[in-house]
């Protein structure tokens, strides 16, 4: 049928002029006063490819948690609270195999290299089981229920996990660095790749002997050839596997999948175990980037990812990784740029933003089709 | 922690033990059950009673137990056990028992003091007419909350071991009407061993100079006492001549600081400034910023990073790495330990010798409040009072002067505030806080 012409929308140009008004009043009190900001990039142009490259960073390891989420969501349509602390869990894990190995100890690069990839799979197996697990206690019962149910229960599976944190820290046997201060306290997750990079003579920071006044360190480049090898893996196993292909027909459409013979609890098996897995990762990851332990760390990066997960459109893969380094960029900048006291608020105030106009996210959601 | 869970573990085993008696043979169950519940409790007064007769005051303390502080808050509760058990848990020649109570303000879900949870504890206290004195709390957020609830329930006195805001206790000239908001009874109710950030902000500038740093960067937490301190600190840096190139709250949960400390490092003409100064408790990320200053900016020899007392703990050494942390400094109100008066001392030695070795600074304080508590309640029996009327016990307290405590010789004055003002410094030496130097 056809429509007739689209009519102007008033509503949308009377929110979009109040935000306007709303933004350049209240900007200079924040700090984004825009002559400012310009004078300060003008002055020192390489400080914005600095803040670049840390936003990067920090994007890539949100993104990574934001496809748990987005997966989990766009499969169940659960929003897996606990997902942010199995990442503070990986953390830990990968910390704990560094320690058992003596690799924290050592100054043997091939040592080193061993511990760290060895640490890399037990934290991503034990991480995906442990996600798995989470499912099959606290969500599959569920499945059918009202939708709050499984959402309360997976806060309390988020507080039952921040606790098993909190006495993993404790356990100074497990690691000595974590001393007799108590689980509570924030560990130190020894920088590895600097102690690799320092003993193979090469300096930690790859533009030193260049004259550039720039900062890319090893760990920059390790974690963002990690991220995006992860997220290209993830892709490419949704789009062109079997199971991926299951995965994505069970999304659509959960009782017809079950028709065509898709074993759907086997399907959110796996995307648990995948989440769950992509989590470890990243938990090595931020333990090696920003090189802390912390049993609450997992609720903040949870909020951040699953912020991203929405920014991009929840339930969309390619849309939790653009969200993610959004987000990454957007605190880096603002930290950079304007007050961080207004860091939280612009990232949020960001979000907001974005589902004013486009609700389903910058590329849209991907998640069954109602009834 | 360790001991939390021994305690959970060891009531999940009585109660399947007391289960398993009562499926067998009841009787026995029955007579097992109270000697066992009295092992799992804490030490509290109720299986120690020397007399039948005896009146039951209860002492209560609000700390946050969940976080990061707790490596300090369990230090104060530790002293103040030991505290009322060098009194045998007994007051006025054993006519009354006292009972002690460690209460959580913080919650899992903050990891540091909630709002909530302080309100609640307050109003529980308001409630429950045994308790005659609430000692606490940790954070000056936390007591703003609960000085207008407890000073209309009697007023219920309060002592706190570590609140250094200077605004709960003095009148504000900028602010009209806020004394008024703290204390809606018009009677004060509140009081403190330890000195205020007016002091301490003060004196943390002048180190700062001393230090021979010309340029300082300010940052803070975002709350009353982190942004308080920073505050006073920022007025008085201007004062004596530093450059304040930058003051800013961060974000107290954010996964790093790389952004802002490389904005940092080129703040001043391009260069770093001399000396950072961090106005926060340790559970707000005070290590993570540490680390990433190091990373950007060198050690802390190059540039200085200096707190207040809210990161004088071992946690923050123990978050930041020895390495890190190496130069960083962090004064404390009071002297150093082996410096305090013999009073002091001999709590050092009887907490050492209960607890192990004692490094962090507030133990003192905790032991401090409660020793005012009993004091206190011994002068009310004294004059021929009632100790179980909360508003004589309120005076008592306010009435306190040369009292000789673990802290030495020293009185409360009408806002509450201890005549206490010395100052100590302590550096970050081989992954440990030394004392480096006392102020005034």
């Amino acid at each position: 049928m056809e429509t007739t012409r689209k009519k102007f929308n008033w509503r949308r140009f009377a929110i979009a002029s109040l935000v306007l008004y709303i933004v350049f009043l209240i900007g200079p009190v924040v700090g984004l006063d825009i002559p400012v900001v310009y004078a300060a990039i003008k002055a020192n142009p390489l400080q914005l490819v600095q803040f670049l490259i840390i936003g990067i960073s920090n994007g890539a390891i949100i993104a990574i948690i934001a496809l748990g989420y987005t997966m989990v969501y766009g499969i169940i349509e659960l929003i897996n609270f606990a997902h942010g602390d199995v990442y503070m869990i990986g953390v830990f894990t990968s910390l704990t195999v560094l320690s058992l190995t003596g690799t924290l100890e050592s100054k043997d690069p091939v040592k080193i290299v061993f511990g760290l990839i060895l640490a890399l799979i037990v934290s991503v197996v034990f991480c995906a089981v442990l996600n798995a697990t989470i499912e099959r206690l606290a969500y599959r019962r569920l499945r059918n229920a009202p939708r709050l149910a499984p959402l309360i229960s997976a806060i309390g599976m988020s507080f039952i996990i921040e606790n098993i944190g909190l006495m993993w820290a404790a356990q100074a046997w497990l690691v000595p660095s974590f001393g007799t201060t108590g689980g509570a306290s924030q560990k130190v997750f020894p920088d590895m790749l600097g102690i690799l990079f320092t003993s193979l003579g090469w300096d930690v920071n790859l533009l030193a002997s260049s004259g550039i006044a720039l900062r890319l360190t090893i760990k920059d480049v390790i974690v963002i050839v990690l991220a995006v090898a992860l997220m290209t893996g993830l892709y490419l196993f949704v789009q062109r596997t079997r199971l991926g292909k299951a995965m994505r027909a069970t999304a659509q459409n959960r009782d017809a999948a079950k028709m065509l013979g898709i074993d759907i609890d086997w399907v959110i098996t796996a995307t648990f175990l995948i989440g769950g897995g992509l989590a470890g990762a990243a938990g090595l990851m931020a333990g090696l980037y920003n090189n802390t332990a912390w049993w609450f760390m997992g609720f903040r990066a949870g909020l951040q990812s699953f912020t991203a997960a929405v920014l991009g459109g929840i339930g969309n893969i390619t849309g939790g990784m653009l969200g993610g380094f959004l987000i990454g960029l957007l605190a880096s900048f603002s930290d950079g740029y304007l007050n961080a006291r207004w860091t939280n608020a612009l990232v949020f105030a960001t979000l907001v933003l974005i589902l004013l106009f486009r609700p389903t996210g910058l590329l849209g959601e991907q998640t069954g089709q109602k009834a | 922690m360790n001991k939390r869970l021994f305690a959970l573990l060891s009531v999940l085993v009585l109660a399947s033990m007391v289960l398993v008696a009562c499926g067998g043979a009841a009787a026995p169950a029955a007579t097992q059950a109270p000697a066992a519940s009295g092992a799992t409790e804490a030490p509290a007064a109720a299986t120690e009673a020397p007399a039948a007769e005896a009146i039951t005051l209860k002492i209560v303390s609000s700390l946050p137990m969940t976080g990061s502080s707790l490596t300090q808050t369990q230090t104060i509760v530790n002293a103040m056990q030991l505290r009322l058990e060098q009194a045998n848990y007994s007051a006025c020649g054993g006519a009354y028992t006292l009972e002690y109570e460690a209460w959580d303000d913080a919650s899992a879900a903050l990891g540091k003091w909630d709002p909530a949870v302080e309100t609640e504890n307050a109003n529980k206290a308001a409630a429950d007419t045994a308790i005659i004195a609430y000692l606490g709390t940790f954070n000056s957020g936390a007591a703003m909350l609960s000085i207008p609830i407890l000073n209309a329930a009697g007023p219920l006195t309060m002592i706190s071991p570590a609140n250094t805001n200077p605004g709960l206790t003095k009148a504000d000239k900028d602010l009209p009407g806020v004394t008024d908001s703290r204390y809606p009874t018009g009677v004060r109710n509140y009081s403190r061993v330890v000195a205020a950030d007016d002091i301490q902000g003060k004196v943390a500038a002048n180190f700062v100079k001393s230090l021979g740093a010309t340029s300082v960067y300010i940052l803070d937490d975002q709350e009353l006492y982190g942004k308080g301190v920073a505050d006073v600190f920022d007025a008085t840096a201007q004062e004596i001549g530093l450059t304040v190139v930058g003051h800013e709250g961060i974000d107290p949960k954010a996964a790093d600081y790389k952004a802002l400390m490389t904005k940092i490092s080129t703040s001043n003409a391009g260069g770093p400034p001399d000396a950072i100064y961090v106005g926060m408790v340790v559970d707000n990320n005070a290590s993570q910023l540490l680390k990433d200053k190091f990373a950007i900016m060198g050690d802390n020899e190059k540039v200085k990073y200096v707190g207040p007392d809210g990161i004088q703990t071992q946690a923050f050494i123990d978050g930041a790495g020895a390495d890190t942390a190496e130069g960083a400094y962090a004064s404390v109100a009071g002297v150093a330990l082996d410096k305090l008066p013999p009073a002091g001392l001999q709590f050092v030695k009887d907490y050492t010798a209960k607890f192990g070795n004692l490094t962090e600074p507030y133990a003192v304080y905790g032991y401090e409040t409660m020793n005012v508590a009993i004091k206190a309640i011994e002068d009310v029996c004294a004059a021929g009072g009632d100790p179980t009327d909360r508003a004589a016990v309120n005076s008592a307290v306010f009435a306190i002067k040369d009292f000789d405590g673990a802290l030495g010789n020293w009185s409360f004055d009408a806002n509450g505030d201890a005549s206490l003002t010395d100052m100590t410094f302590y550096q970050v030496q081989k992954g440990a806080y030394v004392p480096v130097g006392t102020f005034k």
